[in-house]
Formats: C-alpha cells, sequence, structure tokens
C-alpha cells in the first residue's frame, strides 16, 4: 500500500523542461513513475522525448489534470516563481503537491501554506526544500535515487535529503515501504507527524524510522504525537548535536536559537515517548534491525 | 541575517515607524557635533549584534557634547560578549514615562506569522514570557490577510494597551508589518516602544532580522552585510557559494547534504573523545552535484585554515554518482597544486552509494600520499580524529 505516492499515481511535473526539470524526470521515469506530463505555459501542446518516452507539457496545471487525471505534481521550478506554481497547483486541487525547490523566501511558503488552508487543504504538500518521496519498486516523485534499496516494511520520514539516502543505503537489505523527505525549512507542509500517522495506518510499514535536525520543535511534538497514537516502534536519529548556537547548517531551519530547538531536547523528547534513539546513522540502523528482528 | 540598531532604526524609519533622530559613527569625535545638534545631551549606544549590551556598559547617558565624545570613546572597541563594538549609535534623548514591547515574528510551530504585544516592555521579552506569560499577548497573523486595523486593534486590546496611547499604537503596528511584509524579515521587534512625557509613542530600539533566501528580490539587503565581522574564511566560502561555517575544532569537514554534514560533525565530535578530544573545525555541504572544481573550492578554504590538523571527506552518492565525486577530489588535489596551494594535511575520504566501488577505485588507483580511504563513515570520523590529533 505505501504512503502517498502508488504505482497507481499519475504524476505531472511543474517545472519539467528546465535543465533541473529535465533531469529529474528522466530518472523518475526510469524508476517506473508513471509520468503523465509537464507544466509549462509557453510550451504547451509540445512533448518532450524522455529516452523513447513522450511526456506531453501542457499549459496549466488545471489542464494536465484535465487531460490525463494527475494526482500529484513534482515542483522543480526556481524559487522566484515556486509560489506562483504551488498556488496554481492548490488552486487546481491537485492532492499532492511536491516541493523540491530549495531558497523559497519564507514569507513565500508562509503564503502558500495559508492559502492550502483557506482553499480547504485539499492538496498535501510536501516540501519545500526537500527530495520528495519514493515507494520502492512502485513510484519516485522527487530526487531521491531509486537503486538504493528495494521494497520492504521499514517507514521512512526526515527532514534530510542525504541522511535519508544514507539510512535507505543502512537499511537496504531489509528494504522500504515508503521514504518522506519532508524538508528543511522553517515553513513545510507535511510534517513529521502527518508521514508518523500514515505509517501507522499503513499495513505494509511495520517500523518507522523518524530522521530530525536542529531548529525549532518539530521533533518534540512529533515525540508528544507517538506517545499519544503511534503503536508501531519507531527509531529515531536526530542531527546536529555539536552545532553553535545562532549559525544556520545549511538548511534555512536548522537553527538553534537561544536554548531551543538543540538536538540533546529532541532526543530526550523522542526517549521520553519510547523512542529508541541512535547517536550515528549506523547505530540509528542497528537499533532500527534490532526492533524488527533481522 | 540579524541588523545592528542603527539598521534597523533606519527601516523603522523608512516604513514609517516612529524613531527619534540617531546617527551612527565609527569615531568618537564626530558625536561633538551630533550631539550639540541636539541641544547637548544624547545617549550613545554600542552596535554589537547581541543581548545584554547595556549591563555590559554598552549604553551610556551623555550629558553634553564632550561627555559623548569621552563615552563614545570608552564604548569604541570594548567586547560585549565576545563582539568587539568597531560602532556607535549616537541617539536623541527621551522623556520616558512608560515602556511597551511589539513585535511580529515567524511562527514555526504554527506555520504562520505572530504579533506579541506587552506593556512590559524594556525588560528581554524571553524574561516576561517566563515570569509573568499573562502579560505578553500572542496573536496569529495570517500571512495573506496580514495587519489590518481590525488585526491591528486586536493586538491592541489583547495587549491590555492603555486608551490614551491605543490610536498611536494602532499606527505602530501597522507600519511594523510593512516593515516586515516589505523588507522580507523574519524578526521585526520594538523594545522598548517608549510613551514619551508629552504622549507621543516612539521606537526606541529593534531588532530585525531578514530572510536570506529573499535576497533576490531585496537588493537593497546586500548593503547591510556587515562585512568586517564575517569570519575570513567564511566570506571567502562565501564569494564562492559554499555553505560553510567556521567551528573551532581540528578536523575538516566536508560533505554532501545539509543533514549529512551535520551528522557527519557529531560522528567526527564523538570519534574525538577518544583522540584528545578533537573536534570538527568547520560545516561545509557542497551540495548534490558537486563537481571537481567545487571540490577544489571546498578543499582550499578547509586547507586554508590553520587549524585544521585533518580534513574528513564524507560523500553519500545519490544522484551524483561516487566516481564522479572521487575523480572530482583527484582533479581538486591537482588544481590546487597546479595554483601552488601546498597540499600538507591528511585527507581521509569515505564514499558509499551510487557507484561506490568504482569510487573507492579511483581514489586508490590514484594513490595520493596524503589521501586515505575508509568506507564507513564511522571508521573514516575515527580515522580523521585520530590524524587531527597526532
Amino acid at each position: 500500500m505505501a504512503i502517498f505516492l502508488t504505482k497507481e499515481s499519475k504524476v505531472i511535473v511543474q517545472g519539467m523542461t528546465g535543465a533541473t526539470g529535465m533531469k529529474h524526470t528522466r530518472l523518475m521515469l526510469a524508476d517506473g513513475t508513471n509520468i503523465v506530463g509537464g507544466v509549462n505555459p509557453r510550451k504547451a501542446g509540445t512533448s518532450v522525448d524522455f529516452d523513447g518516452t513522450e511526456v506531453p507539457v501542457f499549459g496549466s496545471v488545471a489542464e494536465a489534470i484535465e487531460k490525463t487525471g494527475a494526482d500529484v505534481s513534482v515542483i522543480f521550478v526556481p524559487p522566484a516563481f515556486a509560489k506562483a506554481a504551488v498556488v496554481e497547483a492548490i488552486d487546481a486541487e491537485i492532492p499532492l503537491a511536491v516541493v523540491i525547490t530549495e531558497g523559497i523566501a519564507v514569507h513565500d511558503s508562509a503564503s502558500f501554506w495559508a492559502y492550502a488552508g483557506e482553499k480547504g487543504n485539499k492538496t498535501r504538500i510536501i516540501g519545500p526544500n526537500c527530495p520528495g518521496l519514493i515507494t520502492p519498486g512502485q513510484s519516485n516523485a522527487g530526487i531521491i535515487p531509486g537503486d538504493i534499496t528495494k521494497p520492504g516494511r521499514i517507514g521512512l520520514v526526515s527532514k534530510s535529503g542525504t541522511l535519508t539516502y544514507q539510512m535507505m543505503y543502512e537499511l537496504r537489505d531489509i528494504g522500504f515501504s515508503s521514504a518522506v523527505g519532508i524538508g528543511g525549512d522553517p515553513i513545510i507542509g507535511t510534517t513529521h507527524i502527518d508521514a508518523l500517522q500514515a505509517f501507522q495506518d499503513d499495513d505494509d510499514t511495520d517500523l518507522i524510522v523518524m530522521i530530525g535536525e536542529i531548529g525549532g520543535d518539530a521533533e518534540e511534538r512529533a515525540a508528544a504525537y507517538i506517545a499519544e497514537h503511534i503503536t508501531k516502534p519507531v527509531v529515531g536519529y536526530v542531527a546536529g548535536f555539536t552545532a553553535p548556537e545562532g549559525k544556520t547548517m545549511g538548511h534555512a531551519g536548522a537553527i538553534v536559537s537561544g536554548s531551543s530547538g538543540t538536538a540533546q531536547a529532541k532526543k530526550e523528547a523522542l526517549e521520553a515517548a519510547g523512542v529508541k534513539v541512535g547517536k550515528t546513522p549506523s547505530e540509528t540502523a542497528r537499533l532500527a534491525r534490532e526492533l524488527i528482528g533481522k | 541575517m540579524d541588523l545592528f540598531e542603527y539598521q534597523a532604526r533606519d527601516i523603522f524609519a523608512k516604513h514609517g515607524v516612529p524613531v527619534l533622530g540617531g546617527a551612527v559613527i565609527e569615531n568618537a569625535e564626530e558625536a561633538r557635533a551630533i550631539a550639540e545638534g541636539w541641544g547637548g545631551r544624547a545617549v550613545v549606544k554600542a552596535q554589537v549584534k547581541v543581548g545584554g549590551r547595556g549591563k555590559a556598559g554598552g549604553v551610556k547617558l551623555a550629558s553634553d557634547p564632550a561627555d559623548a565624545v569621552a563615552k563614545a570613546e570608552a564604548i569604541l572597541g570594548m567586547d560585549i560578549k565576545g563582539h568587539t563594538v568597531h560602532k556607535v549609535m549616537l541617539a536623541q534623548t527621551a522623556d520616558i514615562k512608560d515602556e511597551y514591547y511589539v513585535s511580529f515574528l515567524l511562527d514555526r510551530t504554527n506555520r504562520t506569522f505572530l504579533a506579541m504585544a506587552s506593556v512590559e516592555g524594556g525588560v528581554e521579552i524571553e524574561v516576561v514570557a517566563v515570569e509573568n506569560p499573562d502579560a505578553l499577548a500572542k496573536i496569529a497573523v495570517d500571512a495573506n490577510e496580514g495587519v489590518t486595523d481590525a488585526k491591528a486593534r486586536e493586538i491592541v486590546e489583547a495587549a491590555k494597551f492603555p486608551a490614551d496611547v491605543a490610536d498611536q499604537i494602532v499606527e505602530v503596528l501597522k507600519s511594523l508589518w510593512k516593515v516586515f511584509i516589505a523588507e522580507d524579515a523574519l524578526l521585526v521587534e520594538v523594545n522598548p516602544l517608549v510613551k514619551t512625557g508629552d504622549g507621543k509613542i516612539v521606537a526606541l530600539d529593534g531588532k530585525v532580522s531578514l530572510d536570506e533566501n529573499a535576497d533576490f528580490r531585496q537588493p537593497e539587503h546586500e548593503a547591510l552585510v556587515d562585512h568586517a565581522a564575517a569570519n575570513p574564511l567564511e566570506a571567502a566560502a562565501k564569494a564562492k557559494n559554499l555553505n560553510y561555517v567556521k567551528l573551532d575544532g581540528e578536523v575538516g569537514i566536508i560533505g554532501n547534504g545539509a543533514g549529512l554534514v551535520m551528522s557527519t560533525l557529531d560522528v567526527v565530535a564523538y570519534a574525538g573523545e577518544k583522540h584528545g578530544n578533537v573536534k570538527p573545525a568547520n560545516f561545509l555541504d557542497i551540495g548534490g552535484g558537486a563537481s571537481a572544481e567545487v571540490m577544489a573550492n571546498g578543499l582550499g578554504i578547509i586547507l586554508g585554515d590553520p587549524d585544521v590538523k585533518s580534513v574528513f571527506v564524507n560523500v553519500f552518492g545519490g544522484i551524483t554518482a561516487c566516481d564522479e565525486v572521487a575523480n572530482g577530489i583527484v582533479q581538486a588535489l591537482e588544481l590546487l597544486a597546479a595554483s601552488g596551494e601546498a597540499v600538507t594535511k591528511p585527507l581521509v575520504v569515505r564514499l558509499d552509494g551510487n557507484n561506490a566501488e568504482l569510487g573507492r577505485k579511483i581514489l586508490s588507483d590514484a594513490n595520493h600520499p596524503l589521501v586515505q580511504r575508509v568506507d564507513t563513515m564511522d571508521d573514516a570520523a575515527d580515522k580523521a580524529a585520530e590524524l587531527a590529533a597526532k
């Protein structure tokens, strides 16, 4: 079953005709993703050939949905135009918008998030500044490498792209139901909590691995949620124990402000909720192995 | 990016938030004419991006122009919590009857913006929040609706501002919201917002933090960057578009992806506990598709850091294949050698993921005397820490 994305998903790409969009559309197709179209108003009516697969370009998300029944959009639009792209996806009521774009101004993210709420939250937003999500063996919506691992029974939710890959690699012999990169920006759509609940409800997931990092209080809130609502075993990892206060560590949201947002506080909150937390990625993988019995 | 007080004051004035006269100087003698222009008296305020400067002696009242020069002289060059004072702001004095607090900020938890307001200004708002939480009103502000008249009234009522200043504070809130939106700010704070003897509301001190992701549409923000204060290595890295933060350890770190690099710092610090407590010397994320040039730029910065004793290159090949990364490292070392840069520090390289075997073979074949291959993150961190402790 997996979460948010299956082989039935019909995927469009906003920004498909740009360099990054082209590169990753080709890779997503190679992973078996059912890509039904791209969106670019200036190239509407044309199509792009990806190693023999013709992908049509539509003038708008709404048109793409009307012509193809698309239900997922992956957004590679540059930061200056990303808000307009997400708003267009929301207006078209596409069920899932995956915002890969890094470097979106936080006022823009706050604005499209508020807009999604005004429109009744018909569009689930993942990201921005995220690697997207993959359901191995079925579909890949974003930039997560498709060949790290195979289908399996671990669900993964992570703020970080490369740590997602690292963890998938450490546990590649066991495999994953779905892996979701939720992004490292201060304002994101889908949270750890949303993914945890979805994995809890997913019959194909036996164990959940949750990766967090410094900044904000998302991990603390996830811990409280786990204590209350999640009965499947959860293994956690938090990056940034040695990060100094007041310095942004790569991700716009990864910053310790005063005493808030520290890795230590997040680890303690997760452990208090019964989550086994690894000190390193390899130890985290070991804990997951123990719990899943492999 | 956090601004200095004088920059915040200028931005407030630009958008109609009432402020007093102020001027920033780097030379104490300039204080004389400024104070004279205001009838003699002035407040002399250290310009540092850290709280608690008043307690540290960085804010003084000058009674006459000569005193203003003396006070400026005393404050310039002071060290406040590790920040050297290079500039002071002279501000007009105010007849303060009451001190309030107002701010707008990003509320990450609720994914919206937040107004905070209190009639108990003039002290650190974190203290008010802990000791007297009822005195701090918090009102959510919808990102798309913004601060309308009605929203400003709601904030004023929630904070229980006195009736005689309510109308003025409504106007201040609307202007301050303009600052927040027009400048793509993450925080705009006025503390204290004061009521003067003649009943006027004035912003006496403020903080502004700007979103660097919005730089593409805020060309004027470049002029606000404090180049003098930047660490020279951080400045050099920024000039090369590298995501670098200087830390105070000995193991230079290069990795791909912010999360993996943060994790690498932690793993190196743990390994360092066994090797004389060596620590990571920096954060450097060279991103996903790191070319040889980017690798060379990154290595150049790190090898130029005199604190660095060893370097740990930690790469997980995702979309970028490890053979490309390995070629990048080999070429980077050649580029550095060709540019006359003496590479003398040992490098520990861990490659995993896409085409790892091929990448490892390239490094083995290149057989560079300073490069060691270690194939897991933990073992490589241990080796790098060991080499740095030597």
